[in-house]
């Protein structure tokens, strides 16, 4: 009987650890992939995005790594001086999890060093990149 | 039983002069300004810089930042129009001429009345107050911009403001 127990209770517990629970974070790449009419993200093309430097936008943010600095899992800094938190969730836990923030920060980061807004495509991207570092 | 001496004093010592910074501070320290109490204010002026103090500027120069606040030092930061109505009316209440500010009415000494400045760096009070500090300061990479208040006060975020 013992037995029994403690082999229903591992597999249950195996279930719960593999399930995905649907976070704000997943329901955000769920309304991209919808938007940019895609069924799955890429890490590496958000890297990319990340580190790319462009002349598109204000020429003291050339990239996003300017402000966040290069290492992901750093802090970064504002031209201002002020610290960022870091991007990779792995070190800051709470970021990305209020839509409306996520898409404000888009919107006017884009816009600084892109000098256009983001495709769902590229936001998606990004996010995954930054949700798996 | 081992006392750990040490540690202990260096906690009383850390205290002590906690104790005494703060008493200063509250008697009535005209480097204070008390900063930013309300949370969505805190959150969307403090995040790209130090949510600097209301009282730093008349209200008309809140009211004039924050109807340009698509061209801020040269960025785009506007806001929801909700948000933006939230923050003007804390910062124009909380501003350095509205009613019994005693601290700021100082920095505000010498703005000419009825401009709207919008640098606190520019404020000519700001200017006398600074004069001291050498250039090779401001530009150093932990200062960069005369913005960065924290950089050298480092209490700047609850308001004080000494050398």
């Amino acid at each position: 009987m013992k037995n029994i127990l403690v082999v229903t209770s591992g597999i249950v517990a195996m279930i719960l650890s593999s399930a995905t629970f649907a976070g704000p974070r997943e329901d955000l790449l769920t309304q991209y992939a919808a938007a940019a009419k895609v069924t799955s993200f890429s890490a590496a093309r958000g890297q990319a995005l990340h580190t790319q430097s462009s002349s598109g936008g204000k020429p003291d943010t050339p990239s996003c790594t300017t402000c966040h600095g290069k290492d992901t899992r750093s802090a970064g800094r504002a031209l201002t001086g002020k610290t960022i938190e870091p991007v990779a969730v792995s070190v800051t836990p709470t970021r990305y999890t209020d839509p409306a923030k996520v898409e404000k920060w888009f919107k006017r980061n884009c816009t600084e060093v892109l000098g256009r807004e983001c495709t769902p495509q590229e936001k998606g991207d990004w996010l995954t990149f930054v949700i798996g570092q | 039983m081992r006392i750990p001496y040490r540690p202990l004093a260096i906690g009383v010592v850390t205290l002590a002069f906690s104790a005494l910074v703060l008493a200063r501070a509250q008697a009535g320290d005209r480097h204070f300004f008390a900063p930013v109490a309300d949370l969505i204010v805190k959150e969307e002026c403090g995040s790209c810089h130090l949510a600097f103090a209301p009282s730093m500027l008349p209200a008309r120069s809140w009211q004039r930042m924050m109807g340009e606040l698509d061209k801020h030092f040269g960025d785009n930061a506007s806001l929801d129009p909700a948000t933006a109505e939230k923050i003007t009316s804390y910062l124009v209440a909380n501003a350095g001429d509205a009613g019994g500010q005693r601290y700021s009415s100082k920095l505000l000494k010498g703005v000419t009345p009825g401009a709207a400045p919008q640098r606190i760096t520019e404020l000519p009070k700001w200017v006398s107050e600074h004069r001291k500090v050498p250039d090779w300061e401001w530009r150093h990479k932990e200062v960069r911009t005369k913005a960065n208040c924290v950089a050298c006060h480092t209490a700047a975020e609850q308001g004080y403001y000494e050398e």
